[in-house]
């Protein structure tokens, strides 16, 4: 039976920058480690013959010719955006770290 | 944080005395974007400087729904670039997703791939000079780890700080005109070769790179624009062990002189942290052209902090070996037998290819001899005027207004004695100042050689004229004495007139 430990689930808050209290923490922990049971069935029914996959279908090179299409037009790319400034979508102070 | 945060360079170690108790062991890991026309994944056009999210769409953007499809040239690019290397290529390989939170990826990953590149275990050969100008340049065989495809992120521009840094920013403006634009990134095995040239290696690998980028066409990879950036790895182990040190990355290092300097620096600040009972942090840190050093950037997120899965989103790519195969034929002469084959031709020693070579030339110099004119001369001028006008302005050699049929056309016109050197110069000159092709600067500035018997006889006489005592030294025997009412001639003509001919009527005229 897979199990996330709360220490784990705290991990993962924080790579995702989630700042979770201690009773979402609990709450979380438990709701994720049920949806990982739920997925780990199908382990149960999976035979030895069946190799793992990451995709339904046994489809390989589907590609693309490289010829341009239109993009969106500025407004409409940031129409849903929070925030913009300057044509560009605005964030937050980015908690001074640099990628 | 480090025991040596912005450290004094003057207090660390010089290089010798480092590498007098420690030896690198460097790992390069460069990106290069590709050249297509549109993105990885989606029909975006790449072409740099668009406004603002102009060439942006849902796939790019990562909205709910949206569906990405491979762009098949770019995994043409990228198996010719394995197939480069000496690289296998794959069989069967997918795509992963790279899990970080980071606004530069509005989808929270990046599409890359982990343990399935589609080339790997692969070798570059790398030339570096000798000891002296003399010596056999001496040539390392670079292991190639893997190369793989991937997306670039977007851009972020930070506002409100004092460097344009992150650091004290109030907020971040996001361009994603570059999301997703196709990405190689090319990683090494460990370099392991002998220190003292450790720096001049990792330089050599990344100028060589960039000369097979080239050649293949697959990008222009012009490192000033961002098409090819390199991140330097360098750990130190004490001298006589053979287990790797920790490793620090030094990110963006984006010119082939900085990779040197980089690595330098590097050598030299972990040797004083080693020697001092410190030890290095596993980090990524930043390089400073300016200053020449590096300071800390963030701890590196361990691998799994990624949390790589494969990307259901697209299927897997199975390049059948028909078409690798095929590919293959299509690779050019590979950069160093190219090297080799035009010194030949050229007739250049070691020293004038490298300088040929360095100078960024050869391309332009071979255009220049099939455009008519020799090795010899096309070389004087790429090397000469035209790369001293290209400093000077800060340009590349191929950007200083002169073009190969340009330079031909002056050689051309020296062999026909319409030029002489003094006036050959002073046409490339004009030619570099935008005043027009070669013709038109001869004849807008009235630079042809005056050779026709009226106007140099004329000449000849004033001078004769102007001259009696070195004239009767001449009407005497003595014919060292020409040269004088030769120059006379060449003042008098501002240089214009055609030597050999004065001499001729000097002689005529004295007698011989």
């Amino acid at each position: 039976m897979p199990s996330i430990s709360r220490e784990e689930v705290a991990h993962l808050a924080r790579l995702a920058r989630l700042d979770l209290e201690p009773d979402e923490l609990d709450h979380l922990s438990g709701q994720l480690d049920q949806i990982l049971g739920a997925v780990a069935q199908v382990a149960e029914v999976a035979a030895d013959d069946i190799p793992p996959t990451s995709h339904a279908l046994p489809v390989t090179n589907v590609f693309r010719d490289d010829l341009p299409r239109p993009s969106l037009t500025p407004e409409s790319a940031l129409a849903g955006a929070p925030a913009a400034e300057d044509g560009r979508f605005r964030v937050p102070q980015i908690l001074g770290e640099e990628q | 944080m480090t025991t040596a945060e912005r450290v004094n360079p003057s207090s660390l170690p010089g290089f010798d005395d480092a590498i007098a108790r420690f030896e690198p062991v460097m790992g390069m890991e460069v990106h290069v974007e590709l050249g297509t026309a549109t993105k990885m994944f989606c029909g975006c056009s790449t072409e740099f400087g668009g406004d603002p999210n102009s060439q942006v769409c849902p796939v790019c953007l990562g909205l709910p729904g949206s569906l990405p499809v491979v762009n098949g040239t770019a995994v043409e690019s990228a198996i010719c670039i394995g197939l480069a290397l000496n690289c296998d290529i794959a069989e069967w390989c997918r795509f992963a997703r790279k899990n970080y939170f980071y606004p530069d990826m509005p989808k929270n990953f990046q599409v890359s791939q982990y343990d399935e590149p589609i080339a790997f275990d692969g070798w570059l050969d790398v030339t570096v000079p000798g000891a002296d100008a003399t010596a056999e340049p001496d040539v390392y065989r670079i292991g190639i780890e893997r190369a793989h495809m991937e997306e670039d992120t977007g851009k972020s521009l930070h506002v409100g700080g004092a460097t344009g840094r992150i650091h004290g920013a109030s907020h971040s403006l996001l361009d994603y005109n570059r999301s997703g634009i196709p990405l190689i990134e090319i990683v090494t095995k460990p370099i392991e070769v002998p220190p003292a040239v450790a720096p001049a290696v990792a330089r050599a690998y990344v100028t060589e790179l960039r000369e097979l980028i080239k050649a293949l066409a697959v990008s222009e990879a012009r490192m000033e624009l961002g098409q090819m950036r390199c991140d330097a790895n360098v750990s130190l182990r004490p001298v006589g062990t053979t287990a790797f040190g920790t490793r620090t990355e030094t990110k963006n290092v984006n010119s082939m002189r900085s990779v040197e300097r980089a690595v330098t620096y590097e050598v030299r600040r972990q040797a004083a942290v080693l020697t001092e009972g410190g030890s290095i942090v596993q980090e990524t840190r930043h390089w400073h052209e300016d200053t020449g050093e590096t300071t800390a950037g963030r701890a590196k997120e361990e691998a799994e902090d990624y949390r790589y899965f494969p990307e259901p989103d697209l299927v897997p790519i199975a390049p059948s070996r028909e078409w690798v195969e095929q590919l293959r034929t299509t690779l050019p002469e590979p950069p160093a037998a190219r090297r080799a084959r035009l010194q030949a031709e050229w007739g250049f020693t070691d020293l004038e290819m490298r300088d040929v070579v360095n100078a960024g030339a050869m391309p332009l110099i071979e255009a220049t001899i099939t455009a008519g004119a020799d090795a010899a001369g096309a070389k004087k001028w790429w090397l000469g005027e035209i790369s001293r006008t290209a400093n000077e302005r800060g340009t590349a050699l191929e950007d200083a207004g002169i073009t190969p049929a340009d330079v031909a056309r002056v050689e051309e016109l020296v062999a026909a004695g319409s030029l002489n050197d003094k006036l050959a110069r002073q046409v490339v000159e004009g030619v570099l100042a935008g005043e027009g092709a070669p013709d038109v600067v001869v004849e807008a500035r009235g630079l042809a050689v005056v050779s026709d018997d009226s106007a140099l006889g004329a000449a000849v006489d004033d001078a004769i004229a102007a001259n009696p005592d070195v004239a009767e030294k001449i009407r005497g025997g003595n014919m060292g004495a020409v040269g004088a009412i030769i120059g006379s001639v060449m003042k008098a003509t501002q240089g214009q007139a055609d030597a050999k001919r004065a001499r001729e009527l000097i002689i005529e005229r004295l007698g011989g």
